[in-house]
């Protein structure tokens, strides 16, 4: 028991591609990109100097957003496929690990939207039969992904209860 | 009685319901009855129209009755119904998770029940209530409840109700009428009130009523000027109160009279309550996870609380009375606490002192109850220096002493042990819960940290079930304790993990 009270979890043991970074940055560079719009129909509309202000620092915030964001969040987001146990980290400011034992998990789905098509990225959200805790791994590589998913589906095919 | 059985074995609902269908049916449709009437008042011919819908109503209604059947084998139940597009509804029998018996005045005049059969969470599709045998005879209806949640199915073709034979039942709670004395802290009555109010201003609204020309409400009206603002506020919130523990009381008594709560042989639970629409939930004994005590702050006070289940396959319900998962209604806390530990059979998960979470903990409170209060009390106050309001809005800062006692309680509040098989939580102020869930019925981990979390070395630990309210938090709990639940909840999850 003593080890067990010194022992540290650590992270999961593998990064996401590193072309989630991209996907992070022009996802946030779009939502910036709307609010700035907005800001300078209303400028134009309005014409004051405060409206110019706030659209100067509107984009300075957005800004640095974009530069720290990406990068922290790619060294934050992690998976490991532990053989027991799924097991990821998502996160930059506020971080989450998730565990979620192999013989509870009922369904392992990929799933690629528009822009992650665009950087090649795929990702896989495994669920159990709680709606509390689906784990999601963003950002993989899709060769990558297609493999964990195999190899999650055939270890879950093995388990025989109805996993609740 | 037995009911008719065509060859392939479908029988039919209760004939009786041919009286109640009408009744249901014509009582829904009336906006539209009125609607017709008034339409053709100028005509009139509106009586007519009337009197066409109303029997078009009634014979459509009729039809459910003729076209609906059911059929129960070996393996699973069939409800077929529909006039132009007929449906099956099919429900394996080791898939059913619980069996709710229901009867409204209007079945329970008539001897009749409505028998909802739930498979539960498996079933993504949008079918909340599972499949309903609305009317079958209240006899048939409960020998049909304990025949699916034993699989003893009893031949159907010899229905004649004896090889079912009485189940043997044990007591947990009987319903005592004491308990009515906590209904009014209970609050269920708060939302009713409100509704109400709600519509009675509507109504005053929408009929073009000012009501400052009202006689009586003119005079205290007038009154008002005179009178000291003071007493006629302390009226107003008499008023309310009463009114709320009025309507939190008939709303207890209602869905509560004739409480009782057994355990079958078979393990299952058994609750059946209700004063005029009676209700009978079970809950299968593999489904069960876990019992949680809940303890609104009013209630807490007076020496209450109430007990509900943490079962696979049953949604929790808001307020005191909605879902099926209500194991003792507000009662003494000494009556909920031994209710709980007879549901669990052991009471150590419902009484044994819990592990505090340290003075860390503690201090996130008090920053999180103050910090928000003072962060609201400074931009008022910054605003009243500068508009010039009166200075009694320095009063306001008295506000700082409930926010601290608030914080205070729920420090007090947050624990946690693993005991007896039982991974036990318990958090909350305003309602403080004790939840206590088998181990082996955590399906998940989710392990929170915020910034600040991170910097103090603590987390937000969820165990994922996949019961009840599907995740239980054990907040600004350190490190190295939150991966020792882990490790003792999910045995070998976290090997290879550790550094």
């Amino acid at each position: 028991v003593a080890s067990l009270e010194n022992a540290r979890l650590r992270a999961p043991a593998h990064h996401v591609s590193p072309r989630a970074r991209w996907y992070w940055a022009t996802r946030a560079a779009g939502g910036w990109l709307i609010l700035l719009g907005v800001e300078a129909a209303a400028l134009f509309a309005v014409g004051i100097t405060p409206m110019a202000i706030t659209l100067v620092i509107t984009a300075l915030i957005g800004l640095a957003h974009l530069i720290v964001m990406p990068q922290w969040r790619y060294r934050v987001h992690t998976w490991e496929d532990a053989g027991g146990a799924v097991y990821t980290q998502t996160g930059w400011i506020t971080q989450e690990r998730r565990i979620a034992p192999v013989n509870r998990i009922q369904t392992v789905d990929t799933h690629r939207g528009p822009i992650e098509q665009l950087f090649r990225l795929s990702n896989i959200t495994v669920t159990t039969a709680s709606a509390a805790g689906p784990l999601r791994i963003h950002g993989l590589d899709r060769r990558t992904a297609d493999q964990l998913v195999a190899t999650l589906t055939q270890r879950t095919q093995a388990t025989e209860d109805d996993a609740t | 009685v037995s009911l008719p059985i065509d060859s392939d074995g479908w029988r039919r609902l209760s004939p009786r319901m041919l009286l109640i269908h009408p009744v249901v049916e014509v009582t829904k449709s009336i906006p539209l009855l009125l609607g017709v009437l008034f339409a053709g008042s100028h005509s009139g011919t509106g009586a007519y129209w009337g009197l066409g819908v109303a029997v078009v109503v009634i014979v459509l209604s009729l039809t459910r009755w003729f076209t609906t059947r059911y059929r129960i084998d070996d393996d699973q139940i069939q409800l077929r119904h529909g006039l132009l597009r007929r449906q099956t509804v099919n429900a394996r029998l080791d898939r059913v998770r619980t069996v709710d018996v229901t009867a409204h005045l209007l079945h329970r005049v008539l001897g009749l029940s409505r028998v909802t059969i739930g498979t539960g969470t498996s079933d993504r599709r949008r079918r909340p209530d599972g499949l309903t045998l609305d009317g079958v005879d209240t006899d048939d209806a409960q020998r049909l409840r304990a025949e699916l949640l034993h699989h003893v199915l009893a031949a159907p073709e010899q229905g004649s109700g004896e090889q079912a034979g009485p189940l043997r039942e044990q007591d947990l709670a009987i319903f005592d009428p004491a308990w009515i004395r906590y209904a009014p802290f209970n609050l269920s009555g708060a939302v009713t009130a409100l509704a109400v109010v709600g519509f009675a201003l509507r109504i005053v609204n929408d009929a073009h009523v000012d009501l400052a020309k009202v006689g009586p409400l003119r005079h205290a009206g007038n009154d008002v000027t005179s009178a000291s603002l003071i007493g006629i506020v302390v009226i107003a919130v008499i008023v309310v109160l009463v009114f709320i523990a009025l309507t939190s009381t008939t709303g207890y008594v209602l869905a509560f009279w004739g409480f009782h709560l057994t355990r079958h042989e078979g393990g299952s639970l058994h609750v059946s309550r209700g004063l005029i629409t009676t209700r009978n939930t079970s809950i299968e004994h593999r489904r069960l996870r876990g019992v949680e005590l809940s303890e609104p702050l009013l209630l807490r006070w007076v020496g209450g609380a109430r007990t509900l289940a943490i079962a696979t396959g049953l949604r929790v319900g808001r307020g005191s009375e909605r879902g099926g998962t209500v194991l003792l209604p507000p009662a003494p806390a000494g009556e909920a606490i031994r209710v709980a530990a007879a549901v669990l059979e052991t009471d150590g998960p419902i009484v044994a002192p819990l592990r505090a979470h340290g003075p860390s903990a503690r201090r996130r409170r008090y920053v999180r109850a103050l910090g928000v209060t003072l962060l609201v009390l400074s931009i008022l106050l910054a605003i009243g220096l500068i508009e010039g309001w009166p200075w009694p809005l320095a009063l306001l800062a008295l506000v700082m002493v409930p926010a601290a006692l608030l914080a205070e309680d729920r420090y007090r509040s947050l624990g946690h042990l693993l005991t007896h098989g039982h991974l036990v939580v318990r958090s909350g102020s305003l309602v403080r819960r004790r939840v206590a869930i088998k181990q082996d019925g955590v399906i998940g981990w989710k392990m929170r940290r915020t910034f600040f979390q991170r910097r103090l070395g603590l987390m937000t630990l969820t165990a994922a079930t996949a019961a009840g309210r599907q995740g239980y938090r054990i907040i600004d709990v350190d490190l190295a304790e939150a991966e020792s639940v882990i490790a003792v909840c999910s045995p070998g999850v976290l090997d290879g993990l550790r550094c």
